[in-house]
């Protein structure tokens, strides 16, 4: 019992020191005050005023569609990647797992500064794409390690049993192996859609100075101060996520409640 | 009739790998893009970074970028990266093990469940986040007030090597949290009860059984933690003040003043630990292939 | 050879998991040097007693009596007897010698000593010269040889083996029956063995104690599960049978579908309910006019040792294994030896009752 309550008080603490920040942040952008150090009475003027701000709207839209648009192709080139690393004999795929690896294990601040000079050295003027392509490449890694393991337990017969039964090998990998490896696939998406949103490092390297994201908008505003409706938006978004996944976890819940006996 | 004979016939084999598409070899042009995506985001970009660090803006060989880390200022601001990194990694591992450890014994939640709310904090803003605790840590900030409020002695972080480190724990922990959590779901029950029968109690059985099966795990998490930690410029920046130097402010510095080989050549310093990083994951990663990752 | 001592007892031992019921107040006891086999289909609850045995598990209720002892609480390193896992449960970070020493370096033993067990252990499972090899380069089978060598070299009272040879071929399977015989005289201890298997069972037990949804069915000789079901799972768990309703009609007689069979069975009543079980091989496949009743072979099946037929007869399929050919559609005559018809009561309760056994 002892045991049990330190374990739940351990995970409790964790918890608190993980959600503190996001709790400061969520009622910073309830703050009528415009300073963060103080509490100047709730409103709801941030949330009002956001829509309102074109700087941030447009950061935001240029966030969400980097994150997507990035998550998309990063979803299928990396798809089609592991479907043929999985198919390599031992050492072409040790090396091919390896280059995939150096994106994850280096640090942003290299792989941000090494894309800029390609960058440069090519004459590319940097912008709106040059971190799309920036923001795929650092993804496709991720959408690679969430594939694999739906691969490996494949069976590898079944692809061969559609071809035997007359299907065409796009046809036998749209109706056999895809519906198979496709959690590994959706989980690979979301997660490069949450990197891609989060990033800022790599972003900020090669964004040139037209575009900005909403990372590399809120780190221009560290010394001056952030705009209270930064804290509104991103509370928007941290509760849509929430809402989002006790969504989907009431619903699995309920799928796999077991069926009592009437 | 020999046995030992029947046995090796018996063997079972293990297969290669997972799906063979045998008869069907064109599934390997499918990597295609990837290998020319590879070659021009991954390799070609590293190739340049080494080649800015070798040359100077005459695009001659030099070494003396390389040779600007033994400035004292910059070898400051690598030790001090080099310290806090490594001291943030062990915070995060005496703090990480436990809690997998936990998340592991307990059977109510799912596994995906344990795992998002350790992974939820990412969607908000990580540069928010940090900012949060600027006014938690403040002077005048939340953790005093409580202090005050228990007549404790207020405690002055912000702005000191302390807030960075705090900064990097807090930003870091999921990084070290998931991989150990990963290879710790993946330990055999009966493994353990084995130990057990044997005769081990439960410290030796964690010592002797546990803790080395957990190894891969730790040595993924360490590296998640210690890169980053190790190169970054942001965390010391929002709570170090601008006293405070870390290497990777010194390289952001360089590139923001158009000093691209004298950036690229710390940058390669920098790699030297990367590198020590990456390989020591290769060794003890090699049968999952990557997979302790996530 | 088994002594009549009794070395553990199960006393009312109940557990549940959530709303299952999986033991309900087993009672049992295990013989010093008995081989004795826990036999069910899954989910009877064989595994939970071993586990309860090992420590592994704490009943809800009830007590593990060990030399007199009672032992229910003790933690599983304290007690004296050893596992063998169901999927070998090898320590994959240790050497083969490494994966053998581990009890006794806990128990703080001489390096001599360890060294002398673990040269004696390999011999003992035909594999010497395995020392220095890691687990995951062995085959199952040898694995398998390595998870029993770990727990012997402990010297346990008792060996508890889960399902040892089930992921294992057929063959191979085979090999490890006699090898876990001889393994049993040479050591001279107590194997308590838990499987699925009917026929690992009847190969190698000293006593069989058939399990289903948590009770214990029968406890015997496997010559006396085999030829003296007490009711009918037992029957049909047990080898192939023909289990039929039939009526007692007085001592030494039973009425099988309308007709009269002499039989050996006595104190059961006038014109009482009865189950019949007759073993395949012990249908007498005669001339229609030398039969009981007469039927018609309906599929012949060549099985090696015999053929498999199966006959109609008085509105019912029964199963004749037969060393003589009857071809499909050929009208015969079944005849039955009195001593080979095997009288059980119709079950009382609920839990007795034959339950379809789906592999």
């Amino acid at each position: 019992m002892v045991k049990r309550f330190l374990s739940r008080a351990y995970i409790g603490i964790i918890l608190l020191f993980l959600y503190a920040p996001i709790l400061i942040l969520i009622v910073l952008s309830f703050n009528a005050s415009k300073s963060r150090a103080k509490w100047g009475g709730f409103t709801l003027h941030w949330y009002q005023q956001l829509f309102r701000n074109e700087d941030i709207m447009s950061a935001l839209y240029t966030t969400l569609i980097i994150a997507f648009t990035s998550a998309l192709i990063a979803t299928i080139l990396g798809t089609a990647a592991a479907i043929a690393i999985n198919s390599m004999k031992k050492t072409p795929r040790l090396i091919m797992l390896g280059i995939t690896n150096i994106p994850m294990l280096n640090a942003d601040i290299v792989t941000g500064i090494s894309l800029m000079l390609v960058f440069v050295a090519v004459n590319y003027t940097l912008g709106f794409t040059s971190v799309l392509l920036s923001h795929i490449t650092f993804n496709i890694p991720y959408v690679i390690l969430s594939v694999m393991p739906k691969l490996k337990q494949l069976n590898p017969h079944t692809f061969e049993a559609a071809q035997d039964l007359g299907a065409s090998p796009l046809y036998a990998f749209y109706k056999v192996i895809l519906p198979d490896i496709f959690p590994g696939v959706l989980s690979g998406f979301f997660l490069s859609f949450t990197m891609s949103l989060d990033d800022f490092v790599i972003t900020y390297f090669t964004k040139g100075p037209e575009v900005n994201t909403l990372s590399t908008k809120i780190y221009t505003e560290v010394r001056k101060g952030i705009k209270p409706e930064i804290y509104a938006l991103s509370t928007l978004m941290f509760l849509t996520v929430l809402l989002l996944l006790i969504f989907i976890n009431r619903r699995n819940a309920g799928k796999n409640a077991p069926i009592r006996k009437l | 009739m020999n046995i030992k004979n029947t046995l090796t016939h018996a063997a079972e084999k293990k297969p290669d790998s997972g799906v063979q598409f045998s008869r069907v070899n064109k599934v390997k042009w499918l990597s295609f893009p990837y290998i020319l995506w590879s070659a021009g985001f991954i390799l070609i970009p590293l190739v340049l970074v080494l080649y800015y660090g070798l040359t100077d803006n005459n695009n001659s060989f030099t070494l003396s970028n390389i040779a600007l880390i033994t400035d004292p200022i910059n070898l400051k601001a690598l030790l001090l990266a080099l310290e806090l990194s490594i001291v943030s990694t062990v915070i995060c591992l005496i703090l990480a093990y436990p809690l997998a450890m936990i998340m592991n014994n307990s059977k109510m939640q799912s596994n995906s469940f344990t795992v998002l709310i350790i992974i939820l904090p990412m969607w908000m803003n990580f540069l928010l986040r940090t900012i949060a605790w600027q006014n938690i840590l403040e002077k005048t900030g939340i953790l005093n007030t409580v202090l005050k409020f228990f007549h404790l002695p207020t405690l002055n972080i912000i702005n000191t090597p302390a807030a960075i480190i705090l900064g990097m724990v807090y930003n870091f922990l999921p990084f070290m949290v998931l991989p150990i959590y990963n290879v710790l779901i993946k330990i055999d029950k009966d493994v353990i009860a084995a130990a057990r029968d044997l005769g081990a109690n439960g410290t030796q059985t964690f010592l002797k059984i546990i803790l080395p099966l957990s190894l891969p795990g730790v040595i993924s998490g360490i590296t998640m933690v210690f890169v980053p930690s190790l190169t970054t410029f942001v965390i010391s920046t929002i709570l170090g003040g601008s006293k405070i130097v870390l290497i990777g402010n010194v390289i952001e510095q360089q590139f923001r003043l158009g000093n691209w080989h004298t950036g690229s050549g710390l940058s390669l310093v920098l790699m030297i630990f990367i590198l020590i990083s990456m390989a020591l994951i290769s060794k003890y990663d090699k049968e999952s292939e990557g997979g302790n990752l996530w | 050879m088994m002594t009549d001592i009794k070395l553990i007892n199960l006393v009312n031992i109940t557990k549940s998991f959530g709303e299952t019921v999986v033991l309900d107040e087993l009672n049992l006891y295990i013989r010093e040097n008995e081989f004795l086999t826990l036999l069910g289909p899954s989910g009877c609850g064989k595994t939970t007693t071993l586990r309860i045995i090992g420590g592994f598990e704490s009943p809800d209720k009830g007590q593990v009596i060990f030399e007199g002892k009672d032992i229910t609480k003790l933690p599983p390193n304290e007690r004296q007897l050893n596992t063998v896992f169901q999927k070998y449960a090898l320590f994959n970070h240790m050497t083969i010698s490494e994966n053998i020493a581990f009890g006794l370096k806990i128990k703080k033993k001489s390096k001599a000593y360890i060294n002398d067990k673990i040269k004696y252990a390999l011999k003992l499972v035909n594999l010497e010269g395995y020392e220095n090899r890691m687990p995951n380069s062995l085959s199952g089978g040898q694995q398998q040889r390595i998870a029993i060598a770990r727990a012997i070299v402990n010297e346990p009272k008792v060996l508890l083996l889960d399902e040892p040879l089930g992921a294992l071929d057929l063959k191979l399977r085979q090999d490890m029956q006699y090898e876990l015989i001889r393994l049993k005289n040479e050591l001279g201890i107590t194997f308590i063995y838990v499987t699925h298997d009917q026929e690992e069972a009847l190969t190698m037990s000293d006593t069989i104690v058939v399990m289903n949804q948590g009770y214990i069915q029968q406890v015997g000789s496997p010559e006396d599960i085999y030829n003296e079901p007490k009711n009918a799972f037992v029957a049909d768990f047990i080898g192939d049978s023909n289990i039929i309703p039939s009526i007692m009609v007085e001592d030494k007689l039973v009425n099988i579908l309308g007709a009269n069979f002499p039989c050996v069975d006595t104190g059961f009543g006038r014109n009482k309910p009865v189950d019949v079980v007759i073993r395949p091989e012990d249908i007498d496949l005669v001339k229609p006019e030398d039969g009981i009743i007469t039927g018609r072979v309906t599929s012949l099946l060549f099985k090696g040792v015999h053929y498999e037929m199966e006959v109609t007869a008085n509105g019912r399929e029964w199963l004749v294994h037969s060393t003589d050919l009857f071809p499909v559609g050929s009208e015969v005559g079944i005849s039955v030896d009195p001593y080979d018809i095997q009288i059980m009561n119709k079950p009382e309760s609920e839990d007795e009752e034959a339950v379809e056994i789906s592999e």
